[in-house]
């Protein structure tokens, strides 16, 4: 293998080993967030700190490939492209650490009804799932399983959206479980985040595949979709 | 705005004896810009550049069929007389060849040659090339030394400005910075970018990122066949060809 493919490929197996982390990180806060388990809160918390070792470590290796290799083409592309990721990737372990910190001040697992409401585990889980298809497409070099993952951003949107007419709903209806509703509803937020985040990762793993920029393309549908509507300001497109 | 096109060459093949050194080359390039050539060894660039000066006139065996045109005129043609046009095509070299001569004499030579005797016309030309090429002040005080006893990178600089003095519109040159050191190299690459206002030019490189730093287009030849030809913004960045992504990328056979 010739030495440039050898140090891509290092700099792809230090990425996935991050994005490893992060899921393991981000499926913890799951179960502490079920459990209202303390102790996995805190070594979520604790264990951010490797999570940005590895942002430090990688953004050094592509600094240092840059200036060893001054790469073109689809090698330009793959580093920039893990650039981006490392930074997406460090911010969902910061999400994960975000999600222990409210999961720390849960008194009590919590109540299902509440849990059933928001909806906040089939979002969690598609929000995994789609971090785990992300890091597959990424692996497996794959520009079509990438564009699939910026399509089911929409779903964890949709719940986000309902989310704070649910709460407050469930709010009124027992006063006494405010600030734990409102913790659930910060956890949401959260999610929709990684959403986000992931859909970012999927963009970039285009643009390393096939050299098109697809970020902002909702923005533009947007604007023009709004343009030919004119008076038409009631938006529902997803963001 | 669209330029206008200085160079072009059309359904252009080129042999040497049996051998089949240019295969069906069509491109038009940009008055005043730069158009890079890169490809491996043999594949046909240098051979190319030489058709517009018709330098492979001097090759025996060699041939050409097509078109080659300058300004649009076909400099192939019979009634074309290739002295004439080397005023208008001016070349520089892989290494730097002065004569064993003074700078002075280096710079006027052509000038000399095609007649002009007045010595402020020739003083005047000579300061003025010699200032173009970024020589001037490291040279001044000496113009009627030897030019041998000058570095690589000025001998170089030196070669250009001989180029310039005959006020040529285009500036073909072979491997210009491949025998220097990385400040003359960069030296020349800074010519090349103040150049490009004045002159449009042809530059043959093996060092990608000299293509990419100097110049605004590139075409990418291999085997005798022109592969890829774009703005060099683009063939560094997304190459249609998978030939030139391979090459540009180092992975090349």
């Amino acid at each position: 293998m010739p030495h440039i493919d050898i140090e891509l490929e290092r700099l792809k197996t230090k990425l996935l080993e991050m994005w490893d982390l992060v899921e393991y990180q981000l499926q913890s806060g799951r179960e502490a967030m079920l459990k209202a388990d303390v102790e996995l809160a805190k070594q979520i918390i604790k264990r951010d700190r490797k999570v940005n070792q590895f942002d430090v470590k990688i953004d050094r290796m592509c600094e240092n490939f840059f200036a060893l290799f001054t790469p073109v083409a689809v090698d330009l592309r793959l580093v920039l492209a893990v650039l981006k990721i490392n930074t997406n990737l460090e911010r969902i372990g910061d999400t994960a650490e975000g999600i222990a910190r409210f999961v720390k001040k849960l008194e009590a697992p919590v109540e299902p009804q509440l849990l059933e409401m928001t909806k906040v585990l089939p979002m969690y889980e598609e929000a995994l799932a789609m971090l785990d298809d992300c890091r597959l497409a990424f692996k497996n070099n794959d520009p079509v399983m990438a564009k699939a993952l910026i399509k089911r951003d929409k779903v964890l949107n949709k719940i986000y959206r309902k989310s704070d007419a649910v709460a407050t709903k469930y709010m009124a209806q027992h006063p006494e479980r405010i600030s734990e509703a409102l913790a659930i509803l910060s956890i949401i937020k959260k999610l929709e985040r990684v959403g986000d985040q992931v859909t970012n990762i999927a963009e970039e793993i285009i643009f390393y595949r096939e050299a098109k920029v697809v970020k902002h393309r909702g923005d533009k549908k947007k604007k023009k979709s709004s343009g030919k509507n004119g008076n038409n300001n009631n938006n529902n497109n997803e963001g | 705005m669209s330029k206008r096109i200085k160079l072009e060459a059309k359904d252009l093949n080129g042999y040497y004896g049996d051998f089949h050194a240019l295969k069906n080359i069509n491109i038009a390039m940009e008055e005043k810009a730069v158009t890079a050539f890169i490809g491996p060894s043999g594949c046909g660039k240098s051979t190319f550049l030489r058709t517009f000066n018709r330098m492979n006139d001097y090759i025996e065996g060699f041939r050409a069929e097509g078109e080659i045109l300058i300004d649009g005129k076909d400099i192939y043609r019979k009634d074309v007389r290739v002295d004439e046009l080397r005023k208008e095509v001016g070349m520089v070299f892989q290494k730097p060849n002065p004569f064993p001569k003074s700078i002075y004499e280096n710079v006027v030579y052509g000038l000399k040659i095609q007649g002009i005797k007045k010595k402020s016309v020739l003083e005047e030309a000579a300061e003025t090339s010699l200032r173009r090429a970024a020589l001037w002040e490291e040279v001044k005080d000496k113009l009627h030394k030897s030019a041998l006893a000058l570095s690589g990178g000025q001998q170089q600089r030196l070669c250009i400005a001989r180029a310039l003095a005959i006020s040529p519109s285009i500036l073909l040159m072979d491997e210009p910075a491949s025998a220097l050191d990385p400040i003359s190299t960069a030296k020349v690459e800074e010519l090349i970018y103040e150049l490009k206002n004045d002159y449009t030019i042809v530059i043959v490189t093996h060092n990608m990122q000299q293509a990419g730093r100097v110049s605004d287009y590139t075409a990418f030849f291999y085997m005798g066949e022109l592969v890829e030809f774009n703005k060099t913004k683009t063939m560094f960045t997304s190459p249609k060809d998978e030939r030139t992504q391979n090459y540009i990328t180092g992975r090349f056979g």
